[in-house]
């Protein structure tokens, strides 16, 4: 049984300049032990996506299954009990941790409010994680501005897993670290996931990282999912054309000094395109691509991708 | 070919550290130089000293040749001549470099008329031809918007757009693709290079992507702490590197190691961090060094010339180089 | 596949390992497995120790102590505040109380350093018993106005969507009436005691900090580490008094040292036209009671005038110190 089970999942944001549909029917799967790589770029609704997976963000339409269990009707005391199993790490290290707080308070306090243990267990707790994060013993004390970008982000991992969760969402992780951090954090992540058998929703724009970290890719475009593969599937034998050109825009130095070429601009998520929201910058569009949205089709062996032309 | 920018030993200073500590390199025309840093590096301010935009409080030292004259010890009215027109600098952040109270044409104007004596039609004509050169569509309609009316890939095209106005000799782009989808950043980097070739402009490419450098970059430099520790072409640097940060630097990078997935096992690190070369007397990377000797801590190490353009400051690997006649290994 | 290798030296291969050299000096791992703990063996962490838990606001601090304008605006206000507090042993008695011939000037009689004022009394007992009105009546409205207008401002930005609109209805409300007359008005209604002064001030002056805390409160609200408290299951309460509130301090802790200042103001401008408490010397009254003199005696208007003048630019410098340690823009984000 999986995990987390996603059912054309939409959320709307209604702004002064009309509806913005950040996420529009997406359906997805996520195993126990499983990485699931959630990528796109600016406006494709992926961190969103990722917030209304914990309800940080209500959705407006379908349904999120956590563990046979509907997520997105619960709330009060339900939805709490949930949320130990279903945790957040976010991208910016320097705005995830709270300034004025000590790092024991910061990872105290989820178990204060889960109500775990008394105060001597919830610190020894607390001290068990900042070692197993890489941080010495001492850090407890400290106050997040005494720390690099690097270590920020381990406090974070550390308080998104106190509580033991099952799924973490990893909201671009790594993204506002240095190449050198970037390599020591994805690593701490890999060693935790087998450590407490989680599973991952890794939220990135950058492909390199989810090829390496990644079992399985789902590829968004303005809102929807555009194709789904393993890793391996999703390099070798892309399908969409829209994954097509993310894999070429990748920095390659075998192709010294000659960019692929893909034209025109990320299409405001105000104002999407109708029909295949890619139609308007794909080298294969025609007629049936202005009129019809594609559905996600299947091509075998967990491959599906949501084109007319595909094959 | 004479050097249209040679930077010898500057260095910067403030009151408490310096991030700069006495880096030499040089630019030709038409190049594309990249240099290579993470936080902490220095890259960035060196990249603002050459212009001289470095805030008040900072103690500039060494020397800056541009076209045979030394732009360190210029005064701000001459600085003033030189930037904009011989030397441009785009920035990261297209939203805050772009005035958002402007039309983008109004912005473009500004420059040209600064630095040209044009009519204001002229320049409004030079302006709609700059904007077709960087491939902004419809250019004469759009010349009269504004900056949020336009998306992130459009904005850096308007920045380098500007940049490029007086047609500089040199062009210094600052993490510019850094804030870019990689779609939009795959777009800028070509157009990059295309004005580079047209206008047989030097640009120097300030990043912290590998990728970026390895596909665009005629030569390498690689920063550490404030000093230049390795240099080279990108073939050869990113095949063998030498030294230990810069082969650290392409073990710990997914983008460069294809087809390596975690199951095969974890990614190689460079332990630690930059704070750690804080105060240190001898080599800065020391306290990360795999290869470390006692000798390290000692005294600073000198770059070291190598054949076929290569540089590394690091004594040890540098030997071993030049009597081994490295074959490259995968 | 993680060491490359070099090339050989006379056939000896130069490996990079991917394992740091452990330094003697540093301590020693937790245990031997690699690369899991390679990033405590440099010497990371920040160096910053200090055993006092006031480490959190030790930069603050000294930014502010270093800032010669308001060490100035602290020492007057110190001045003031122990006057006021030592007012009735310097002055015991009513200082309302005839003790002298009327009219002396400053420094006719040494018994009273500022003279008297048209009814005999010693000006300087009545500066002095007027410190401790203005900083009371200055301090309480401004704490009640505090307590008022973070409750309401927190609420409507925390929650936002109705209980907003129609907090910040309430607050327009409050904020279209002029709100010296709306002073006025109240303070005639009820009867004019020092309380009723107090309360009426922090009525007219709760608008501002609700909007203020609005403001912060919203734009806390979308912090990432908020955000996280959320996600861990905190309840409201523990995010509006834990998470956002230690943050939303800076700009208030300025805000709330001018409001003492314009409390002050008020106060005085109050008693000044007679609507104050009656049976006390305020710095406001003893202007009002000069002011037919003004001619001949200005000295009974000039002396209290410069008592509130000193006590609201010492504010006024306090406040600036304020701003300057507790700014963003120089200290870490919020």
């Amino acid at each position: 049984m999986s995990l987390l089970s996603v059912d054309r999942l939409a959320t709307h944001y209604s702004g002064t300049s009309g509806t913005v549909r950040a996420v529009d029917g997406v359906s997805l799967e996520i195993a126990e032990g499983e990485t699931v790589a959630l990528v796109g770029e600016s406006g494709c609704g992926k961190s969103t996506l990722g917030k209304s997976l914990v309800r940080l963000v209500d959705p407006s339409s379908g349904s999120v299954t956590f563990k046979g269990r509907d997520v997105t009707a619960m709330s009060g005391r339900e939805l709490q009990s949930v949320r130990r199993s279903i945790q957040m790490i976010f991208q910016d290290p320097f705005a995830s941790l709270n300034p004025r707080q000590t790092i024991r308070t910061i990872l105290t306090a989820p178990l204060a409010v889960h109500g775990i243990g008394e105060r001597k267990r919830r610190e020894a707790i607390a001290a068990e994680m900042v070692a197993h994060v890489g941080l010495p013993p001492d850090a407890l004390d400290r106050y997040p501005h005494e720390f690099s970008g690097g270590q920020r982000q381990r406090i974070g991992i550390a308080r998104a897993l106190i509580l033991q969760p099952k799924l973490v969402i990893c909201d671009e992780p790594v993204s506002a670290l240095d190449l050198s951090i970037q390599a020591q954090i994805l690593n701490l992540l890999v060693e935790m996931k087998t450590e407490l058998s989680l599973s991952y929703l890794f939220i990135s724009h950058d492909l390199s990282v989810v090829r390496y970290f990644a079992d399985r890719v789902l590829v968004m475009y303005l809102g929807r999912i555009v194709e789904s593969a393993s890793t391996s599937e999703l390099w070798n034998n892309a399908k969409h054309p829209y994954t097509q050109a993310l894999l070429a825009a990748v920095p390659d130095p075998s192709r010294r000094k000659q960019a692929a070429p893909i034209t025109g601009d990320l299409p405001s998520p105000h104002n999407p395109p109708a029909g295949c929201h890619f139609h308007t910058r794909c080298p294969l569009a025609t007629d049936i691509c202005r009129a019809e949205d594609p559905a996600l089709r299947q091509f075998g062996s967990g491959h599906a991708a949501a084109c007319h032309h595909a094959q | 070919m004479a050097k249209l920018l040679e930077v010898s030993d500057f260095s910067v200073r403030f009151a408490a550290a310096e991030p700069v500590k006495g880096v030499s390199f040089s630019a030709n025309p038409g190049e594309m130089l990249a240099i290579v840093g993470e936080s902490g590096s220095g890259k960035s301010l060196t990249a603002l000293g050459l212009m001289g935009l470095l805030p008040r409080q900072a103690r500039v030292g060494g020397q800056i040749l541009f076209g045979g004259r030394d732009l360190v010890g210029l005064s701000e009215r001459e600085l003033r001549r030189v930037r904009g027109r011989d030397i441009a600098m785009i920035f990261q952040e297209p939203m805050t470099s772009l005035n958002p109270v402007l039309t983008i044409g109004d912005q473009i104007i500004e420059v040209l008329r600064i630095h040209e004596n044009l009519t204001r039609r002229q320049a409004r004509e030079r302006a709609i031809a700059l904007l077709d050169l960087v491939s902004i569509p419809e250019a004469a309609r759009r010349i009269d918007e504004y900056p949020h009316q336009l998306s992130g890939g459009m904005r850096q095209r308007v920045m380098i757009a500007i940049a490029v106005a007086c047609n500089p000799k040199l062009l210094i782009a600052d993490e510019a693709t850094t804030a870019l989808d990689v779609t939009i950043q795959a777009q800028v980097l070509q157009l990059l290079d295309n004005l580079r070739a047209q206008l047989n402009m030097a640009v120097i490419l300030i990043t912290h992507d590998l990728g970026i450098v390895a596909q665009w970059a005629d030569r390498v430099v690689v920063m550490y702490a404030g000093r230049k520790i390795e240099e080279g072409l990108p073939d050869q640097v990113f095949e063998t590197p030498y030294h230990p940060y810069t082969h650290g630097l392409l073990s710990a990078s997914p983008r460069l190691k294809a087809d390596y997935h975690y199951r095969d096992g974890p990614l190689s690190e460079i332990p630690g961090s930059i704070v750690s070369a804080a105060g240190e007397k001898g080599c800065s990377f020391r306290p990360r060094c795999p290869a470390a000797r006692p000798a390290c801590s000692l005294t600073v190490p000198q770059l070291i010339a190598l054949p076929a353009g290569r540089q590394v400051a690091c004594p040890y690997v540098a030997a071993i180089a030049e009597v081994a006649h490295v074959a490259p290994v995968g | 596949m993680n060491s490359r290798k070099l090339g050989t030296l006379a056939g000896q291969a130069i490996d990079f390992a991917p394992q740091a050299k452990i330094e003697a000096s540093q301590p020693a791992s937790e245990t031997p497995k690699q690369p899991r703990w390679t990033h405590i063996h440099a010497p990371d962490v920040r160096a910053s120790v200090s055993g006092t838990a006031w480490r959190g606001m030790r930069r603050e601090l000294k930014v502010f102590l270093a800032n010669y304008n308001a060490l100035f605006g602290t020492a007057i206000l110190l001045l003031v505040a122990l006057s006021a507090l030592f007012a009735p042993l310097l002055y015991p008695g009513d200082p309302l109380e005839m003790v002298a011939r009327p009219f002396l000037w400053p420094g006719q009689n040494p018994a009273y350093p500022l003279g008297t004022d048209s009814m005999g009394r010693d000006v300087l007992a009545g500066i002095v018993h007027g410190a401790r009105i203005s900083l009371t009546v200055g301090l309480a409205a401004t704490a009640l106005g505090l307590t008022a207008g973070i409750a309401i401002g927190a609420v409507a930005g925390y929650f936002g969507g109705l209980v907003d609109d129609v907090l910040v209805k309430f607050i327009e409300i409050f904020q279209t009436i002029p709100s010296f007359v709306l002073l006025v008005v109240l303070v005639a209604i009820a009867q004019p005691t020092t309380a009723t002064v107090t309360v009426a001030i922090a009525i007219v002056s709760w608008p501002t900090v609700a909007r203020l805390t609005r403001a912060e409160f919203r734009a806390i609200r979308e912090k990432d580490y908020v955000l996280a408290a959320r996600s861990l299951g905190f309840g409201h309460a523990r995010i509006i008094f834990r998470e956002i509130l230690p943050n939303a301090l800076p700009p208030l802790i300025v805000t709330s040292s001018v409001m003492v200042a314009s409390a002050i103001l008020m106060e005085s401008a109050l008693s000044f036209m007679g609507l104050g408490d009656p049976n006390r010397v305020s710095w406001g009254s003893m202007i009002g009671a000069g002011r037919d003199v003004i001619r001949t005696a200005w000295y009974l208007t000039a002396l209290p005038g410069l008592a509130i003048v000193f006590t609201v630019l010492a504010l006024n410098l306090i406040g600036d110190g304020l701003n300057d340690a507790l700014n963003p823009r120089f200290s870490e984000d919020r």
